[in-house]
């Protein structure tokens, strides 16, 4: 039986080998400065763990059609009450770790009402979010406050899983073994249970139907208003898992943290082939958005004498061009019917 | 009773109405302070200048005022807001101070090259910007939040590109002059007056602002009436883009450096928000150019009245978003149902009572 490769596959078949490419080029010529390690990779999803969550979220949000750019500020909120909470009001972070989860619910809840209830734009909805959990990062705080004395915390924090295959000899001869933080794990199992939701389960499959065509949805008997809700609470609660996460790797609560956080997530999703006007779109796209998006910040670094700002300027293109080619198979697919 | 009601149905009754609540909360605290009840009002010159809370709003919101010209007609035009603004304005700092300066100068008190050709240099860059956003939009059927985040990431990191990951500084008084007085009135607020002039006008006597609703409220429509939409769509694009750059231009001039990575940082947010906050629809189509900018100086007020009750810059977001949500939610649909409904039992409550 031959199978049929449709645009929207093609596309995510794209970034996945793009990725390959910009890896493999990446390990060619950074071969003498340790690209080629596996180590290499794994500093890629652990720095970007919390992302993976967020993006997660995001990708379920832009599946609807809607956006959500609080998440952000939300994941700089989520740090300052777990730093806070630490070091001033003496909780112990089991319990903060559950109170971040259950604020990001909750904000989820109020963000996800007045979008799917009241019918106000997502755009100007969670950018009220946005500026309201920035805002509240500095009247809970406003200077950086460092986590250092909760055991659970820094123990979780430090933790390496180490992995017995693909080490490699340091200068000194000593073997290095590769080695996973928890927060890796998390994420992948966040990305795992959100893909097989949106596949298998009666709630994913509305969101796709949203997505695609509200009104047919509406009058397929798809509780529109309640499926929404529920998308932009899963959105931030995973928004509060991935600060969580982020907040393991930078151990610290600052109200700059995370800037701009909300547009990377957006822009793996995108990279990632989730179409911005809803209904087609796969976790694991983002997933490997996240990636490239990692890869690119890695090889600036390893190159050395590029300054920062490369980075941006490199996603930017390839959001262009990822944006430009699916307006093209949309007018193909256009010109077909 | 029916005239509060023709008044509260007024396009500018929203945005006026937050102005002058605004105001009155400034007027309550500077009695509970113990001060003359219209400090707020009071405009005095002071070392040659004007002096006064007003003439800050008036200078501090230029730049938003002028972003808000642009992103009225891009919302009415596309029904989608340009993100892009504030990296744009960023952009232009740093290509009129690395222009000025020369590459790789980072405090200099000449210029390299005339002021003008900075400034050109700087404002042109802005319009391509706008060009290269509208051409995503018109031509190649974007949407516009996504066609802008590629200038959103990018504008900021290329203007720090030009100046090296520097801030250069700009120390020539007629540089600093754009920012800064003319005589005893702060230029930002002529710049503006002259923006808002010219909108106005261009309005008033070309068919433009018309022809830019009629596309917002259905561009295929307008197209089959033979406007020519994408094109129409790309000038509001352009337009936007000039704004922005004449924001930066204002914004570069203050602080007399290209600060890049401070420079606009979240006006785009501003400049949105006071689009919705002036009554206008970001669904596009019928705009109101004047609300926009009432909505702008609001923001503005609501700033400079926060930072004189003693909230800090880093926490006054949390109200900015309190007054959001607040307005929309008046706005939306579903709550303006139940206040008729409301509305609608009190009336019938009364007829019984009445009766």
């Amino acid at each position: 039986m031959k199978k049929k490769i449709n645009s929207n596959s093609l596309l995510l078949l794209i970034t996945v080998v793009l990725f390959i490419v910009m890896y493999a080029g990446g390990c060619i010529i950074y071969s003498a400065k340790g690209f080629t390690h596996l180590q290499t990779f794994l500093n890629i999803l652990i720095n970007n763990a919390g992302l993976i969550c967020i993006a997660s979220g995001m990708t379920c949000v832009m599946l609807t059609g809607g956006i959500d750019i609080s998440v952000g500020s939300l994941v700089a909120m989520d740090c300052m009450i777990l730093a806070v909470g630490i070091e001033q009001w003496g909780w112990s972070s089991p319990m903060l770790m559950l109170f971040v989860l259950v604020i990001g619910l909750v904000f989820g809840l109020v963000q996800g009402f007045c979008i799917a209830y009241l019918d106000i734009q997502p755009f100007i909805v969670t950018m009220a979010g946005m500026f309201f959990a920035r805002g509240m990062t500095a009247v809970i705080c406003r200077n950086q406050v460092s986590i250092v004395s909760d055991k659970i915390f820094t123990t979780l924090s430090s933790l390496k899983i180490t992995i017995p295959f693909g080490g490699y000899m340091n200068k000194k001869g000593v073997m290095q073994m590769p080695y996973l933080r928890v927060t890796v794990i998390v994420a992948l199992i966040v990305v795992v249970l959100i893909y097989l939701m949106l596949k298998y389960t009666k709630f994913g499959r509305s969101i796709y139907a949203i997505g695609g065509n509200q009104q047919s949805a509406t009058l397929m008997g798809l509780n529109v208003k309640k499926t929404k809700l529920k998308v932009y609470v899963l959105a931030s609660f995973l928004t509060s898992i991935g600060g969580i996460c982020y907040c393991l790797n930078t151990m610290a609560g600052t109200t700059q943290q995370a800037l701009g956080l909300e547009m990377d997530a957006i822009s793996s999703a995108v990279i990632g082939g989730t179409l911005l006007t809803g209904g087609v779109g796969n976790v694991f796209g983002s997933l490997v958005g996240v990636l490239i998006n990692g890869t690119i910040s890695a090889l600036v670094k390893t190159n050395g004498k590029l300054i920062s700002s490369w980075s941006n300027i490199i996603t930017a293109i390839l959001l262009c061009f990822f944006i430009i080619l699916q307006s093209v198979f949309a007018k193909i697919k256009d010109s077909k019917k | 009773m029916s005239s509060l009601k023709k008044l509260t149905q007024k396009r500018l009754f929203l945005p006026v109405f937050s102005m002058i609540l605004v105001m009155l909360i400034n007027v309550v605290y500077d009695v509970a302070c113990g001060n003359a009840p219209f400090t707020f009002f009071t405009i005095t010159i002071k070392n040659g200048v004007l002096y006064g809370r007003l003439i800050d709003i008036l200078n501090r919101g230029t730049e938003a005022a002028i972003l808000a010209i642009g992103m009225t007609l891009v919302v009415s035009s596309s029904a989608g807001t340009d993100i892009s603004v504030g990296s744009v304005m960023s952009l232009y700092g740093g290509m009129c101070c690395m222009l000025l300066a020369g590459y790789g100068n980072t405090n200099v008190s000449n210029y390299a090259v005339p002021l003008i050709v900075g400034i050109g240099a700087g404002l042109l860059t802005a319009c391509v910007c706008g060009l290269f956003n509208g051409f995503l939009v018109a031509y190649m059927n974007i949407q516009p939040m996504v066609a802008t985040l590629i200038l959103w990431s990018a504008g900021r990191a290329i203007g720090l590109l030009l100046c090296n990951s520097q801030i250069v500084y700009v120390r020539v008084p007629s540089f600093q002059k754009i920012g800064a007085y003319v005589g005893f009135m702060p230029t930002p607020i002529i710049i503006a007056a002259i923006c808002i002039l010219i909108a106005s006008l261009v309005l008033k006597f070309t068919a433009l602002g018309t022809y830019i609703q009629s596309v917002g409220i259905n561009k295929k429509a307008s197209r089959i009436a033979g406007f020519n939409s994408a094109k129409i769509i790309l000038l509001c694009y352009v337009i936007c883009g000039l704004c922005a750059g004449l924001a930066g231009m204002v914004a570069t001039s203050r602080i007399y450096s290209a600060d890049t990575n401070n420079i606009g940082l979240n006006m785009e947010l501003d400049a949105i928000l006071a689009v919705a906050l002036g009554g206008n629809s970001l669904g596009g189509g019928k705009f109101n150019l004047a609300g926009s900018l009432i909505g702008a100086y609001t923001i503005q007020a609501i700033d400079t009245t926060l930072l004189a009750l003693g909230v800090s810059t880093a926490q006054s977001p949390v109200f900015k978003a309190i007054v959001v949500i607040l307005i929309v939610v008046i706005q939306s649909e579903p709550a303006k149902d139940f206040f008729k409904k409301l509305g609608k039992k009190r009336a019938m409550a009364k007829g019984a009572t009445q009766a």
